[in-house]
């Protein structure tokens, strides 16, 4: 017990310390990391925990996306506030979008997602919602500086600082909901529906609501990643909400590690830095290499980055 | 990452002494001029990919034949996919971390609408960008910011000039792409028509990329009575639209955007017989033309074919593209002599004089003045003959 405080206490100062430690560019893409980890949690808790498999999830972070960069570009709202009414209106969608696809199972459902997830781009560009959405120009967003209440308190961040501490606020506040959601009751029930939904059933676990809750928490989650991503990256488009990134977040879960909640920071280290790596090997067949490694992890650590970091607890534990 | 600091600490110091008449901002030294770029090798538009390695392979030359007032080019290209969020990340790093002295053209409207406040924010030069959306020629509010190539609303006011001098009772019919690409065309069109853009347009239809294809949108216009038709399509629905015309027995006076004015991907599938007679707008001269077959302007191109990119097919009008901005920037940077500061770059490149590249059509030049970023306002109107694109009339200017 006392070990793991300490361990929390360490990560904690590492996460705090880290954006004084590199420069600005290197703070812009560990805040990319810990919005991907959100979004990822998200699609872990239908994914990983509730067995529901989506190839749409960037469908949400889009819509997320969207919902920030309108109510800053539109109206004017302060990009706090956009975060929170980025995930209610998506906890909506999200729910919304659960009712109907409850009837889905396994890979049905994953091609409705798909569905969702191919479609976004466009209904974005459609040209009633233009006026909004800004079409295929998107909304360029304002960077946010750091509070004046800092400055006066004698705490000096740049732009990029700030945000990262803002994600990192936020971030912290959806892992503990996350943590305490799959823990508890909730958590055993999304659960339960995902290995027998029968013997769930008859323990009175209402599998239709479950999953469709699963299905709008799920969304809130990555409503809230894409708001923050909005915010981050200060531009959205609809080249931006491709399917790629839909399936890039389902790699991102499985590396990381199903149904584990530190497997979504795993994850995100791994979507945001791979290809990185991938392009600067070759510039010819970036993929191939970031395919290569995919194969590599998913060979090595067939339970992902979490499961093998468990193993190597335990083992050690062991003797 | 302290060492890095350290070297760049030692680098910069022992760097101060030399600098006393030479000028450089990051990304410049008695050695090297780093140069940024994005450019989408993998993912959906990875074919425009060919322009950043053609690049690449032109900075290759000009570090063989020694550089640029005996400075090598370092050519930074990264990949963003064509993914908006990937450019700003990339540009990030190449600005701050690469310490580029400034970005050359990032490749697709969405991605440097991305990039677009950063940079000026940064006051890190985004030059020469690849892209024909009008809105780079902004210095006033956007200064750090330039495009290159004949943007697509000065070429639709073209097409609107030649329709007023040859048709002046033309009924138009426009088919566009429902985006800024072919809005920014419809608005030239009309821009360039002026009051008589409400009388002579007598319709206007779209499509959406995603759209199979075009043919009832083509049965509409043809039903709309219209004499002239102006084709504002990518290449897959260009050749749909010039095949559908033709077998519907509609008649008009083509005018194609430059976009798709490949031969071998667009009028070939089209087929070339139902191709005679287009219209289009060109400023590179077409290497697989019989014209140029024995041009002296096009020997060292074909020179660097051969030798810097021996695998890739020279009929792909990306390659002299990449070619031809090379030499745009190669100019630019000649130009700036010792003062390798990114105000500078920007004020030799804002300071283009009628420069002549061999790889342009006959009388086109490049031109850029501080309050106009345009390089390529230029063009010259072709026919298709059939085989092959025909130049007709003068070069023409958009104003």
């Amino acid at each position: 017990m006392k070990k793991t405080w300490i361990l929390w206490a360490i990560l904690i100062i590492v996460a705090c310390a880290l954006p004084f430690m590199v420069s600005n560019y290197r703070t812009f893409q560990f805040t990319l990391v810990l919005v991907y980890a959100i979004a990822l949690l998200g699609l872990n808790i239908l994914t990983g925990y509730n067995g529901q498999i989506s190839l749409g999830h960037g469908a949400f972070y889009a819509l997320g996306a969207y919902c920030a960069a309108m109510l800053m570009d539109q109206a004017g709202a302060p990009y706090w506030l956009t975060v929170p009414a980025a995930g209610a209106a998506c906890l909506v969608a999200g729910f919304l979008f659960g009712l109907p696809a409850l009837r889905l199972e396994g890979l049905y459902l994953a091609l409705a997602t798909f569905a969702l997830g191919v479609a976004m781009p466009q209904l974005l560009k459609f040209h009633a919602v233009e006026k909004w959405t800004g079409g295929v120009q998107g909304i360029t967003v304002l960077k946010p500086s750091p509070p004046a209440f800092l400055a006066e308190a004698g705490i000096k961040l740049n732009p990029d600082q700030w945000l990262y501490f803002f994600t990192l606020a936020i971030t912290a506040v959806m892992f503990i909901l996350g943590w305490n959601l799959v823990r508890g009751r909730v958590g055993r029930a999304l659960v339960a529906v995902r290995d027998q939904h029968i013997a769930a059933e008859a323990m009175g676990i209402n599998n239709a609501l479950y999953k469709s809750l699963a299905f709008g928490v799920s969304a809130m989650f990555t409503g809230v990643a894409g708001a923050l991503g909005a915010i981050a990256v200060q531009f959205v488009a609809p080249d931006s909400f491709n399917i790629f990134l839909s399936i890039v977040f389902l790699v991102g879960i499985v590396v990381g590690g199903l149904a584990s909640i530190p497997g979504a920071l795993y994850g995100a280290l791994f979507i945001q830095f791979v290809p990185n790596i991938a392009d600067e090997i070759s510039k010819a067949a970036p993929w191939a290499i970031f395919g290569v490694f995919m194969i590599a992890f998913v060979y090595l650590m067939p339970t992902g980055v979490a499961g093998a970091m468990r193993l190597l607890t335990t083992r050690r534990k062991a003797p | 990452m302290k060492t890095t600091v350290i070297v760049g600490a030692i680098a910069a110091a022992l760097a101060l002494p030399a600098a006393a008449q030479k000028k450089y901002d990051p990304g410049a030294s008695d050695s090297e001029i780093k140069i940024g770029n994005t450019n989408p090798y993998s993912g959906p538009a990875s074919a425009y990919g060919q322009i950043g390695k053609a690049i690449a392979a032109y900075f290759k030359m000009v570090n063989d034949q020694g550089g640029i007032n005996g400075r090598k080019v370092n050519f930074v290209s990264y990949d963003d996919g064509y993914s908006p969020p990937k450019t700003v990340e990339m540009a990030r790093k190449l600005v701050e971390q690469d310490q580029v002295l400034f970005l050359f053209q990032t490749l697709g409207t969405p991605s440097n609408t991305a990039i677009h406040k950063y940079m000026n924010n940064m006051k890190v030069p985004q030059l020469n960008v690849a892209t024909g959306a009008s809105k780079w020629n902004d210095p006033k509010n956007f200064k750090w910011t330039m495009g290159w190539q004949p943007n697509y609303h000065t070429e639709g006011m073209i097409y609107a000039k030649h329709i007023l001098q040859t048709k002046p009772n033309a009924k138009i019919g426009i088919l566009y792409q429902n985006d800024d690409y072919g809005k920014d065309y419809l608005k030239g069109m009309e821009d360039g028509l002026g009051d008589k853009a409400r009388s002579m347009i007598v319709s206007k239809v779209s499509y959406e990329v995603s759209d199979p294809t075009v043919d009832s949108q083509i049965v509409q216009l043809q039903a709309s009575g219209a004499d002239v038709f102006f084709n504002i399509t990518t290449p897959k629905f260009a050749a749909q639209a010039i095949r559908k015309a033709y077998d519907i027995g509609w008649k008009p006076v083509q005018y194609l955007n430059n976009v798709s004015i490949s031969v071998g991907s667009v009028l070939t599938p089209a087929g070339l017989d139902k191709s005679v007679g287009l219209i289009t707008a060109a400023y590179l001269k077409e290497p697989t033309d019989a014209r140029w077959a024995s041009d002296k302007g096009l020997e060292p191109f074909r020179e660097f074919m051969k030798k810097y990119m021996p695998d890739a097919n020279i009929a792909d009008n990306f390659n002299i593209y990449g070619y031809t901005v090379g030499g745009t920037l190669a100019a630019a940077l000649k130009q700036c002599g010792d003062d390798l500061t990114r105000e500078n770059v920007m004020r030799q490149s804002a300071n283009l004089k009628s420069l002549r590249l061999d790889t342009l059509l006959p009388g086109i030049l490049i031109t850029t003045t501080p309050s106009d970023y345009a390089p390529l306002e230029a063009v010259q109107l072709q026919r298709f003959n059939g085989k092959q694109w025909e130049l007709f009339g003068d070069v023409m200017q958009s104003h």
